[in-house]
């Protein structure tokens, strides 16, 4: 009754083309953003922190980066564990060897190799389609992963071959690094999720992200109105990169503090790819929805037995979860493709027309 | 309709290279000339030669797979023909690529439709404006002063089109779930968008019932009346075609065997007998 359109008329197109047309979906967008940046760090547990926010967010970024690519350009990419390592492995070179430069400079700065490494891997890849570009992607995946591995100059020769964060301020705090608070970290993380969330809104509702579109629903018909399908593709291919990039930096250095090649393995690829399909492909909010709720089903799991005062075996409960996923991604690809995203809209639909359902 | 070709049928041969009209004061916009076009053994097009003159509505006849469509792909750089030459705007050329026809000003629509169809009206008609566009990656990732403007004023041509067509209700619909005849007016809104020179319409009104051809009727003929648009447009329906058309051509396996106005081309031996199905040779 209170969430619709009525009495508001949008008198000009600049109105209609807002990312949240309604002044409701504004109040609630607001609203959760007062929480995620005044709220939670105040009032939450480092637990909460550590465990579900930041990772969240951080996987929100990947996700969008993936769906970008995937949802809106319609490629698929199994490549994301080794553009995520790009990331990371560049961030720690860079700010290893320029500890001057400003940590979100250097972030910015490893997104964009990342980027230019997709570009490298995406000439030759993205002349060839469908299964064939995902194989070609999970080489570039492996080829990457074994790259940093076996190059020491990546992790300055140390004897661990583990990258680790060294302690970065902003503005006077310490933001990476073993003594960088749960808070702080978090709120960096947020700010950054939030830019890159906003440009890529802005990217999907431009003209490239309907280029994007018109390519992965019939790219005969995009020639025909002058769009070039192969740098288009490309375009996706590396800005894509470039998210996956960025995700993989903040992981490294505002959430686990150090890892190894490990933490970018296959799995990671298809645990984002997960993401965006129970999500929703093509969709910015579904990218959100689909990661926090791979993030937090397996932090359930964990926990609600013990809150019945059961116990649950360890592996017992990843097999749940495995069958959970597994279950969720063929029913989301065979019954809603737009997966959470759009049911969420089906809900606010039904809400705008609550309580006369006619 | 053309009322200075004088329809003096005696004076035209038979391959219809109508001497009769070789009136000056027509401006041609497109020239096709002796197109030969085979795939593997199949001639799909065997020296073919035609203009199309600025303003005119020209219609493209034959019977089923005589070349009528791999004559559209070849004007807009689809398929590139093993002979022959298109003379488009006075620039001569053996083949062009769809981006280039595209920039030029040539727009189409598909006789199977090709609407992008898990997009919205909007966003499909939206898209005919691409090349229109100029503002860099950059300013779209603000989505904010020159780049929203830019936005907003393509939006206006966008919303023009809409309402052209009579399309408003159906604007934030994805074009898969509409029906056939919508989709099929969707995607000439798609095409019109961009504002083209010339118009090529690859059966336009097939599969659509009597009420939705006489809105495509109309529609065809306002963009040719208020925008001035050239037009070459293949159609099964006789009828149609002999009501919308300025020139028509026809096509049988591959040979053009007709050309002239509607009247002459019906009145046509050749015409007649390819159309009842009396083989040649
Ligand atoms: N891409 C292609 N590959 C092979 N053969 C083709 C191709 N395109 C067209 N042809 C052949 O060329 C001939 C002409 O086809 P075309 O589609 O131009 O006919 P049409 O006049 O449009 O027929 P219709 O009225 O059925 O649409 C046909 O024999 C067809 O099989
Ligand atoms: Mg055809």
């Amino acid at each position: 009754m209170f969430y619709r359109e009525t009495g508001q008329f949008k008198s000009s197109y600049k109105a209609d083309q807002a990312i949240f047309p309604l002044s409701q979906d504004r109040w609630f967008i607001l609203f959760l953003i007062i929480i995620a940046f005044l709220v939670i760090p105040l009032t939450a547990s480092e637990y909460l922190l550590q465990a579900v926010m930041i990772p969240l967010l951080i996987f929100s970024l990947a996700s969008i980066g993936l769906n970008l690519l995937v949802g809106y350009a319609g490629q698929l990419s199994l490549g994301t564990g080794g553009f995520m390592a790009v990331g990371a492995y560049m961030t720690y070179k860079l700010t290893t060897a320029f500890p001057e430069i400003n940590i979100i400079i250097v972030f910015i700065l490893a997104g964009l190799i990342s980027a230019c490494v997709g570009l490298l891997f995406g000439i030759p890849s993205l002349r060839i389609k469908g299964f064939y570009l995902a194989v070609a992607t999970l080489a570039s995946q492996f080829f990457l992963v074994w790259m940093f591995n076996k190059v020491a100059w990546f992790y300055n020769y140390n004897s661990s071959g583990t990258i680790t964060a060294p302690p970065r301020e902003l503005f006077g705090i310490t933001v990476t690094g073993p003594t960088a608070t749960a808070e702080t970290r978090y709120i960096v993380v947020l700010a950054i999720v939030c830019v890159f969330a906003l440009i890529a809104k802005n990217l999907v509702r431009g003209r490239l992200g309907r280029s994007w579109m018109a390519v992965r629903d019939m790219d005969i018909a995009a020639e025909i109105i002058g769009i070039r399908p192969f740098q288009t593709k490309l375009i996706a291919f590396s800005i894509s990169s470039f998210y996956c990039g960025l995700a993989g930096a903040l992981m490294v250095f505002l959430w686990l503090g150090s890892a190894e090649t490990e933490a970018f393995s296959i799995n990671e690829s298809f645990y984002v790819l997960f993401m965006i399909i129970i999500g929703g492909l093509g969709s910015i909010l579904g990218s959100f929805l689909g990661a926090t709720f791979i993030v937090c089903v397996p932090i359930l799991l964990t926990n609600a037995p013990q809150l019945f005062g059961l116990s649950m075996p360890i592996d017992l409960q990843k097999h749940i979860e495995i069958m959970l996923f597994g279950f969720l991604i063929v029913f989301f690809l065979i019954v809603e493709p737009h997966g959470l995203a759009r049911l969420w809209q089906i809900a606010k639909e039904k809400l705008r027309l609550w309580p006369f359902p006619y | 309709m053309n009322e200075t070709a004088a329809p003096s049928n005696e004076e035209t041969n038979k391959n219809g290279s109508s001497d009769l009209e070789k009136n000056t004061t027509f401006e041609t916009l497109l020239e096709v000339h002796n197109i030969s076009l085979s795939f593997g053994g199949v001639h799909a097009l065997d020296e073919v030669s035609f203009d199309i003159r600025k303003g005119e509505i020209r219609a493209i006849i034959g019977p089923n797979g005589a070349g009528k469509s791999s004559m559209l792909n070849v004007i807009n750089g689809f398929y590139h023909p093993q002979k022959g030459s298109i003379t488009y705007k006075g620039n001569e050329r053996k083949k062009m690529s769809p981006q280039v026809a595209a920039s030029q000003g040539i727009a189409r629509t598909f006789q199977n439709i090709a609407l992008f169809r898990g997009m919205t009206t909007l966003d499909n008609i939206m898209t005919g404006r691409n090349l229109k566009m100029k503002k860099g990656i950059f300013w779209q990732m603000l989505h904010w002063g020159p780049a929203r403007n830019e936005e907003i004023h393509h939006r206006e041509i966008a919303e023009h089109v809409i309402d052209f067509l009579e399309i408003e209700p159906i604007r934030k619909t994805p074009v898969g779930r509409l029906p056939y005849g919508l989709q099929k007016r969707v995607e000439l809104g798609r095409a019109l968008a961009a504002q083209p020179d010339l118009l090529l319409l690859d059966e336009p009104m097939a599969g659509m019932n009597v009420e939705e051809k006489e809105d495509m009727c109309r529609f065809i003929i306002d963009v040719n009346e208020e925008f001035g648009t050239t037009i070459a447009l293949i159609e099964h329906d006789m009828g149609v075609v002999m009501d919308l058309s300025d020139r028509v051509v026809v096509l049988n396996y591959g040979k053009k065997i007709a050309d002239g106005t509607p009247d002459f081309v019906r009145a046509d031996q050749g015409v007649v007998d390819a159309y009842l199905g009396v083989s040649e040779k």
